[in-house]
């Protein structure tokens, strides 16, 4: 075995160059070789009572699987991450590590964490590449289970459901399965073909995916019941966007991030052979300071456009979004006003964009959240001449479900109301997670909620059956 | 994939398919739409529900051949494919309580009102329709409008076929002479839309009118389809289709709907001369 690695760093991640990738959509980081991954490995001290599983909301067996790699044996390090996580090639690339299993990592104490995303990522690429065995089909119990959206939560649950025995079917409304995975986030950051094949490797395992089906719409709860499902899990996630509600916010050129990022990612505007029509400007502003922000900032760069500017009421420092995907857009160009807060937007005598008028903010006293809130300095309007705006300020569930599913109770901010242990909500049989639950937050939650409900499941089906 | 049971051209621009969605057909109602994607590079497009077959498990749409996806659309033959549709979509019309109404159809929007005028004739209302079209060849679904009218009054631009003037200038006659209207439901182009209901303001009668604007999803997703209702953002693929046509910002809709004119018109150039090349290799 390899010499135990005590360098204070984590093995750089080899990237394309800023400038470069700036004008492309092909994957930023480039994933580590093998000799970088075992080396990154050796940093691992397989402490006996390892904090980082807690620190993971699918509590992947992280010193098992890095210890696989130590030895070199990459395939069982995949097999191990694939025991408790159904889509490690996907938690590689966009977990916020940096606030989970390596925030708690021993090595953090002095100098970085053991680079646990980047050897994740690593260890499901390497299988992808190097193994094309088929999941093994579990033998099916015979009970048939329903899952609304095959976002990270849903897939989540129906993998560890199918696993398990269940038959299940999985509802989609897009054309393609994936969720947030397929429309949000960037072909840069999240290959659609490594999304592609995780969701493969579960209809492999027996998952059915059903497409452009809506729940609420075209079947409901209790047709599903009538059907014969005998659970029903909603994952239908948080996409209804936000808007400031403030003047020329109905001009063309100003969109939702959600309707920017699902022309680009889903539907592939940035390729020729697609069909799909996407608005190329000169001069961008993304209003935001979340992931969704960033990636939308980025996808207007490699569209074409010059300057593209986030803007965002607080400082650096209240971003929500990863500081990793801050830096790389940083890098890439993207020009950050921040403590700026747009009054309101202009445009032409067409009604198309062409200013956004902003207005300097201070931090005051902290507010609900524990960050400090921004107050407009008075007197401190000015203006950006921009030809696109792109709001990236939130989403909300969508209530489709909730609207044709009596009986099931929302909150007032429309989320799910449901059991944080289980998933359960106020219907029998009807359990929920993910963003739907939550309002919009990260992959790996959904994915932790998922987990959950699909044992809650197991058990409220086998003790109806007992 | 969607089998495309029949296809009928109803004139030069305008045809009907019939196709296989059996969990659509199970649930929608008038004034609801689907979404499709003709083929795996495709752009989704949402088109209103025709007509529908619960036991044959069907829908038709009537679209009209206005930009690439249409014009791809209008290619494929009967026992093709489409790739999606995906609904139903929408809300469906709120037709209780409506006893005398003015259906007015503005071309192909003829194709969209006609559920909404079967739907009424069926409950028992009185139902008078409107069509106009821009000239003879393109007049469609003439005999199936006048099956579910008390009266059908044929308009053309030009005067080659019924009588000669605006759906509008038909609609103020009838109120005049006293059809006494209590609804008037009102689909075709949007400026048609606006000046049906900028007349019916003006004499207070109810008036409906249904959008069809830019959307991705249909379901909220997206945003594009915002439209402006009495100073209130609603998107239409929830909150709508249809409107109350005294409250809608037409001239917000009529812009918002030219957002990709002409990356559209670019493509249909492009399409086209692929076409040609095609026929000459």
């Amino acid at each position: 075995m390899a010499e135990r690695n005590m360098s204070s760093t984590k093995n750089p991640m080899p990237e394309q160059d800023p400038d470069v990738r700036n004008k492309n959509f092909d994957e930023v980081a480039k994933g580590y070789t093998e000799e970088m991954a075992v080396s990154e490995a050796m940093r691992c001290l397989n402490c006996k009572k390892p904090s980082c599983v807690a620190g993971c909301p699918v509590n992947v067996k992280i010193p098992e699987f890095i210890k696989c790699i130590q030895e070199r044996r990459f395939k069982d390090a995949y097999l191990t991450l694939k025991q408790t996580n159904s889509l490690p090639a996907v938690c590689g690339r966009v977990c916020p590590q940096e606030t989970q299993c390596e925030a708690v990592c021993v090595r953090g104490k002095k100098g970085e964490p053991v680079a646990i995303g980047r050897l994740e990522r690593f260890a499901a690429d390497w299988y992808l590449n190097n193994c094309d065995e088929k999941s093994e089909k579990p033998e099916i119990n015979g009970h048939k289970v329903a899952v609304l959206g095959s976002g990270p939560a849903g897939l989540t649950c129906a993998g560890d459901l199918a696993q398990m025995g269940y038959d299940v079917t999985v509802f989609e409304a897009f054309h393609a399965p994936g969720g947030v995975l397929i429309y949000g986030i960037p072909e840069f950051r999240l290959p659609k073909a490594i999304v592609r094949h995780e969701i493969e490797k579960l209809e492999e395992a027996g998952v059915k995916i059903e497409t452009n089906t809506i729940a609420g719409k075209a079947v409901s709860i209790d047709e599903l019941f009538e059907e014969g499902y005998e659970a029903v899990f909603i994952g239908t996630g948080a996409g209804l966007p936000m808007f400031m509600h403030i003047e020329g916010e109905n001009l063309n050129g100003v969109f939702s991030a959600n309707e920017f990022l699902t022309r680009v990612n889903l539907m592939k505007a940035y390729r020729d052979d697609y069909d799909t029509p996407v608005y190329r400007a000169k001069t961008v502003a993304v209003v935001g300071g979340g992931n969704v922000a960033m990636d939308s900032a980025r996808c207007a760069k490699r569209l074409g456009a010059e300057i593209v500017y986030i803007v965002y009421r607080r400082s650096e420092e209240e971003m929500p979004a990863r500081a990793e995907e801050v830096h790389h857009a940083k890098e890439e160009g993207i020009v950050f006003k921040l403590l700026c807060n747009p009054v309101r937007i202009l445009g032409d005598d067409k009604g198309w964009v062409n200013g956004i008028e902003c207005v300097e903010m201070e931090l005051g006293e902290p507010d609900a959240s524990g960050r400090r809130r921004p107050i407009p300095k008075e007197g401190s309007e000015f203006t950006l001449d921009v030809d696109c705006v792109v709001m990236a300020i939130g989403t909300s569930p969508n209530p489709t479900v909730t609207k044709a599913t009596s009986g099931l109770e929302v909150n007032k901010r429309g989320c799910i109301v449901a059991d944080e242990e289980t998933g359960q909500t106020s219907i029998e049989g009807v359990y929920a997670g993910g963003d739907a639950v939550t309002g919009a937050a990260t992959v790996i939650l959904a994915m932790g909620a998922g987990k959950k409900a699909a044992n809650a499941i197991d058990e409220y089906i086998k003790g109806k059956t007992e | 994939m969607h089998k495309i049971l029949t296809k009928k051209v109803l004139n030069e621009q305008v045809i009907l398919m019939e196709l296989e969605a059996p969990r659509v057909a199970k649930k929608c109602r008038p004034g609801q739409f689907v979404i499709l994607r003709v083929n795996e590079t495709g752009e989704r497009i949402p088109l209103t529900i025709a007509d529908f077959d619960r036991e044959k498990g069907t829908v038709t749409i009537i679209f009209q051949i206005v930009g690439k996806t249409t014009m791809l659309l209008a290619e494929q033959e009967e026992n093709g494919f489409v790739s999606d549709i995906v609904g139903p979509l929408g809300n469906a019309s709120d037709l209780n309580g409506v006893r005398k109404a003015a259906v007015i159809g503005g071309g192909l929007g003829s194709a969209i009102a006609y559920p909404q005028a079967k739907a009424l004739h069926k409950m028992g209302a009185n139902v008078e329709i409107i069509a106009g079209f821009r000239t003879k060849d393109l007049v469609i679904l003439e005999d199936e409008m006048r099956a579910v009218s008390d009266k059908l009054f044929v308009m053309t631009d030009d005067g080659s076929y019924g009588e000669h003037g605006l759906v509008t200038d038909k609609l103020k006659e009838r109120i005049d002479d006293g059809a006494g209207y209590d609804t008037v439901i009102a689909i075709g182009p949007l400026i048609m839309m606006k000046f049906v209901a900028k007349l019916t303001k003006e004499y207070g009668i109810r008036t409906v009118v249904s959008m069809n604007p830019v959307m991705i999803d249909g379901t909220g997703m997206c945003g594009g389809c915002r439209v402006s209702v009495g100073g209130e953002t609603k998107f239409a693929c929830v909150d709508g289709p249809e409107f109350d046509g005294h409250l809608i910002d037409f001239d917000e809709v009529i812009r918002r709907t030219s957002m990709y004119r002409e990356q559209e018109q670019e493509a249909v150039k492009q399409h086209k001369c692929r076409l040609e090349d095609a026929l000459d290799g």
